[in-house]
């Protein structure tokens, strides 16, 4: 008898003291410099993640044992100002063919060295219809406490 | 740099409170309220919060409304990207005005 829940999207916007030219091409082209290399969960550490410079393009980690592992396609590529990616991946770190949330960002100018970011993940519902979604489920079942670990770390609480 | 990318619904202590005694079980406000220092009406804006973030789900039981984490494990799932998203996005800034700051020789 419990009801359905769509997940609000998840939406962050703040600003970056440099350019927006600059800021997109930290975002895309050096996005390995930045991505977080400790929260994955899998066998292989990851070592540099990418983002193709086109739209259909692939965006991908790649991982200590060489092997580079999709986690889904560009959707829409228009620099500096608009960047949408297909994320295809699972709680688990794992690509799931069925699964495709949408994960926008925009690059406004404030100024020359003054850019608003406003990133949006939205679709969440879709890790609800995904093959991977009851393995996805049981998984967080037990792991839910950990993730209020990792929140008290991060918010300081 | 933590408020830039501010919200989370579970960043409150109270709110993660509530939040962790729904993990112990489905419960009623009143119940919620009986275990900790706030009156039951916060206790309700609270829930209200944790429900709008997709964290927990309501049903109605008679007269009442039993509060549960989500079944289907959805708003746990955001709450995991939400706090993923939250040290990528920070990591993001402080590289993009690093490689800025270097660029410009401004400290």
């Amino acid at each position: 008898m419990s009801q359905t829940i769509k997940p609000a999207a998840i939406r962050k916007s703040f600003t970056v003291r440099t350019g927006r030219e600059k800021a997109w091409e930290v975002f895309t082209a050096r996005f390995g410099s930045w991505w977080p290399k400790t929260h994955y969960i899998g066998s292989s550490p990851l070592t540099d993640a990418a983002i193709e410079p086109r739209a259909g393009g692939r965006w991908y980690g790649i991982h200590e044992d060489g092997v580079e592992r999709p986690w889904g396609r560009v959707k829409v590529w228009e620099p500096p100002a608009r960047l949408v990616l297909d994320w295809q991946i699972s709680h688990e770190w794992g690509f799931t063919e069925s699964l495709h949330t949408d994960v926008e960002v925009l690059f406004t100018a404030l100024g020359e060295a003054e850019t608003r970011i406003d990133f949006e993940h939205r679709g969440l519902e879709a890790f609800g219809d995904s093959e991977a979604a009851a393995q996805t489920r049981s998984g967080m079942d037990r792991g839910w406490g950990l993730i209020l670990e990792s929140f008290k770390a991060e918010v300081g609480g | 740099m933590a408020n830039a990318l501010a919200f989370s619904a579970l960043a409150d202590p109270t709110r993660r409170a509530v939040f962790e005694r729904l993990g112990e079980g489905p419960r009623a406000v009143g119940e919620l309220a009986q275990g900790l220092p706030v009156s039951r009406p916060a206790v309700s804006q609270h829930l209200k919060v944790l429900k709008e973030a997709g964290l927990v789900s309501d049903r109605p039981d008679g007269a009442r409304r039993v509060y549960q984490i989500d079944p289907r494990g959805l708003g746990q799932i955001r709450a995991w990207l939400d706090q993923f998203w939250d040290v990528a996005l920070n990591a993001f800034k402080a590289e993009a005005e690093r490689e800025h700051d270097e660029e410009t020789n401004t400290p």
